[in-house]
């Protein structure tokens, strides 16, 4: 155990050794990796934050029941009943044609031209359960009411925008593994150049009795610690974009009365990552180890 | 007494080569100094090669320690291979970090770090002569000096068995004999010693000698011979 330890120990320390030795492009890789990792970083931080903006939205759907013009009062009434009974509605309201039709041209004095009120009688109804599932359900329900003309769902636009976030998330996953498989290369290709530059050690550790292992064990200790630092520049390089952004944005949003500011990273995802970072190291040095070492027939 | 290494009806040959050993079959004992001779080409090396478990026979066995080279897992030949110090032909010194460096790496490679291992290596440079240069570069050292250097690493790590090829190559005489007689007090301490030499003039007398022609071994002697007749 002790031994065990020892030997990890010692592959840090020639890793951090030669890593101080090469400072300057140790940074470089890096904040290559930081670049590349901020991207999907930025694209998260817009999207959670256009979720929380549409989040605020009222989200509760109502359907809207549009009578037929020709509904005779005891089809008005029955549906009344109907919906007063109806144990997935919460609330719902009446609305007669004459009051729209007073609404609507107090609101749109163009609309006094007209001479006929073309507005039918229409119920407001706030379902208890507000999946869209639910929703489309009862709609397909009250369209089957006697006297119902159309039934409509009227928070369509927002069940679009929530659509098209969720797109935005799925834009984020996908650009994240794409970059994922670019920091693959980059550390690949690092540690690959690294073990060239150590082919001779490679050789003579093996020849005196060098397990794959102990080659094998700083070479990982690298792209774990490449990756963590790349995890690191990343958040060091989103935190300093949005705080630039908020700082530009404070006067334009004070214009609008709005406090408007881009969240932060929450915690969780900053952990993620950096762990994501980290893995993609080990990976990346790990494909990169057994490679080349099977290339010079080390093994 | 214990054999510590046992070739029997042992063959090599590499791909798309002659063979370079031929059924060849000897017996050292633990504590022997062996010399190994013949011409160059005569497949000194690859004998050596052989004993330090850096190669495998075509055909035929090798044991080491009783263990069968042959049938040896590859995770387990880097353990193996930890029983030997080797002193290579062309030194295989690590140019990039100093003396004290090259030392340490087979004590590293056996988990052995720190003070401990600092003591051993200077235990080792001192062995051989070199205790002022642990902080030198090895490409600063003489021809003489970088085996020496070699040969500290080779033994730093206390190897039951040492195996040496061609260690007085290139070296005028008052080194070469230097560097023998530092083999040969390893030799007095129990250690299995085995060099390879086409110097014949280094051999002292008593000491076993495997003479190798074209691959043959054609000799198995513990008695002194005149040089001439080695040399035929």
């Amino acid at each position: 155990m002790k031994n065990w330890l020892n030997q990890h120990q010692q592959a840090m320390r020639i890793v951090l050794h030669k890593m101080r030795a090469n400072l300057a492009s140790t940074l470089l890789i890096c904040l290559v990796m930081g670049v590349t990792l901020c991207l999907p970083g930025l694209l998260y931080i817009v999207v959670a934050n256009l979720n929380m903006v549409a989040g605020e939205v009222k989200a509760e759907p109502q359907i809207s029941l549009f009578l037929q013009l020709d509904a005779t009062s005891e089809q008005i009434t029955a549906i009344n009943a109907k919906l007063k009974q109806h144990s997935g509605v919460l609330n719902h309201r009446f609305v007669s044609r004459q009051e729209a039709w007073h609404t609507l041209q107090e609101s749109s004095p163009a609309t006094q031209d007209l001479s006929e009120n073309p507005l039918p009688d229409a119920y407001f109804v706030q379902p208890k359960d507000v999946s869209p599932t639910a929703v489309d359900a009862l709609k397909t329900e009250f369209q089957s009411y006697p006297g119902v003309a159309l039934a409509q769902i009227d928070a369509a636009w927002l069940e679009r925008l929530h659509a098209l976030l969720g797109i935005g998330e799925k834009a984020v996953l996908i650009l994240a593994a794409i970059l994922g498989f670019a920091i693959l290369a980059i550390i690949g290709n690092t540690i690959r150049l690294q073990i060239v530059t150590q082919r001779n050690e490679i050789e003579v550790s093996k020849l005196i009795g060098a397990t794959n292992r102990f080659i094998r064990r700083p070479f990982l200790y690298a792209g774990s610690l490449y990756g963590l630092g790349g995890g690191i520049s990343a958040l060091i390089l989103i935190n300093a974009i949005v705080s630039l952004f908020n700082y530009a944005i404070a006067d334009f949003a004070k214009l609008y009365a709005s406090d408007f500011k881009l969240s932060l990273l929450p915690f969780s995802i900053q952990l993620l990552l950096i762990l994501f970072a980290l893995g993609m190291g080990l990976l990346g040095s790990w494909l990169a180890v057994n490679q080349t070492m099977k290339k010079f027939n080390l093994n | 007494m214990m054999a510590m290494i046992e070739f029997d009806n042992v063959s090599k040959r590499y791909p798309s080569s002659d063979e370079i050993l031929k059924n060849v079959s000897f017996a050292i004992n633990a504590g022997d100094l062996v010399y190994v001779t013949g011409h160059s080409g005569a497949g000194k090396s690859t004998l050596l090669k052989l004993i330090a478990a850096l190669e495998r026979p075509t055909s035929g066995t090798v044991l080491i320690n009783k263990q069968n080279v042959s049938k040896l897992k590859a995770a387990a030949v880097p353990y193996l291979r930890r029983k030997f110090g080797l002193v290579f032909q062309d030194h295989k010194l690590l140019y990039d970090r100093n003396c004290f460096e090259n030392v340490a790496l087979p004590l590293y490679i056996n988990g052995i770090t720190g003070t401990d291992s600092a003591k051993r290596v200077r235990a080792a440079l001192d062995k051989v002569g070199l205790l002022n240069k642990e902080k030198a570069m090895p490409i600063t050292l003489s021809g003489g000096e970088q085996q020496r250097l070699a040969i500290a690493r080779a033994v730093v790590s206390r190897p039951a068995i040492l195996v040496a090829d061609e260690p007085t190559g290139n070296l005028d005489a008052q080194y070469a004999s230097d560097i023998m007689r530092i083999f040969d007090a390893f030799g007095q301490v129990g250690v299995t010693v085995i060099i390879a030499t086409h110097d014949l003039n280094s051999i002292q007398s008593n000491k076993k000698i495997l003479h190798l022609q074209q691959g043959h071994l054609s000799m198995l002697s513990s008695t002194p011979l005149p040089s001439s007749e080695v040399s035929k």
